[in-house]
């Protein structure tokens, strides 16, 4: 049997291959037990300004999923200047005692949520060469996306559809341009809406997906977070199998010979 | 606090703000009673590691950011 190898990100290794979001969970304890039925390792999670005066004794996010157990991501989401990126940047690592880790989005407009891959070039280079570990969100573009690896982006998170859109994977040969041209991970980020999209994307041999709004905005998200593990897990393991050919037309399985009524030809 | 004693304005999260004169940014973190949490602060637009927290001292007309993680994808 083909051997699992764990998926490897700067130096790092992970058994699970989904990467998880922490928004749009209707509480912290929602977010948490859903985060841990996903068996997720890496947790992306949003920087903003702490509320002043207000809620003293608010839940504080990384008390639920703690440093300690998860690795934690800390994304630009909402930067649209690769200036406001690179600022968020360096606030995250201090936030989380220098770990450099970082998932870099710079977005293009807000009815889209494209990646503005100018702006998001600019901040990689910056953020690469300020010694930031850079997993890029981008396009599924594979000259940018060959781009960001060579500049030094430590994993590429190409989009299956709009951030939030649960279309699933729109343009699966981009994708495995972009798989075949790698030798950073590649993590499907974006666009996934349920366990057989996030199947697909590991079944062409994507490193891993990244989701959030699939399982926060599903009936029951600790169950769905339960489907994307076993999604990926099955999509991986299908991709490691290596699927039949298709053919067009039927094959069929029970041998033709030893019936003993008149078959057809 | 003595409403004589010296005040100086910062822009806190956006908001003006008035503290002591002589305030470091522990200070403030402490009398917004953010001293346990797990934040950072950018002061005029340069992050302020934890280790100078107590010897950075505030300049009236700072703008500060105090941020933290929160739930996002």
């Amino acid at each position: 049997m083909t051997q699992q190898q764990p998926l490897s990100i700067a130096g790092r290794s992970y058994q699970s291959r989904l990467l998880i979001g922490t928004g749009k969970y209707r509480d912290m304890a929602q977010a948490g037990e859903a985060i841990r039925a996903s068996g997720a390792e890496i947790v992306t999670v949003a920087i903003r300004r702490t509320n002043i005066g207000q809620n003293a004794d608010e839940e504080n996010l990384l008390d639920v999923v703690p440093p300690s157990e998860f690795t934690i991501l800390p994304n630009t989401a909402g930067c649209y200047t690769a200036d406001d990126a690179v600022r968020v940047c360096r606030l995250a690592r201090e936030l989380l005692d220098g770990h450099d880790l970082v998932k870099l989005e710079v977005l293009g407009d807000p009815k889209t949520l494209y990646p503005d891959i100018p702006a998001t070039l600019e901040a990689a280079e910056r953020l690469v060469a300020d010694g930031f570990k850079v997993m890029v969100y981008t396009s599924d573009d594979p000259i940018i996306a060959r781009r960001l690896e060579e500049m030094g982006c430590v994993a590429v998170m190409p989009l299956a559809s709009p951030i939030g859109s649960g279309l699933g994977i729109q343009n699966r040969y981009n994708l495995l341009t972009i798989l075949e041209n790698a030798s950073v991970p590649i993590i499907v980020d974006a666009g996934v809406g349920t366990a057989s999209d996030a199947a697909v994307a590991m079944e062409l041999g994507a490193d891993g997906v990244l989701l959030n709004t699939a399982v926060a905005a599903a009936q029951d998200p600790v169950l769905m977070a339960s489907a994307m593990r076993k999604g990926i897990e099955a999509g991986r393991e299908a991709y490691l199998a290596g699927r039949m050919p298709m053919r067009r037309y039927a094959s069929a399985s029970s041998p033709l010979e030893g019936t003993f009524w008149q078959g057809r030809q | 606090m003595n409403a004589n004693d010296p005040q100086i304005t910062l822009y806190v999260n956006g908001t003006a703000r008035s503290v002591p004169a002589d305030s470091t940014v522990a200070q403030l973190v402490e009398s917004l009673d953010l001293g346990q949490r797990r934040i950072a602060i950018e002061l005029n637009g340069e992050v302020i590691p934890r280790s100078e927290h107590a010897s950075r001292p505030l300049n009236d007309h700072d703008r500060i950011e105090i941020i933290r993680a929160i739930g996002g994808g």
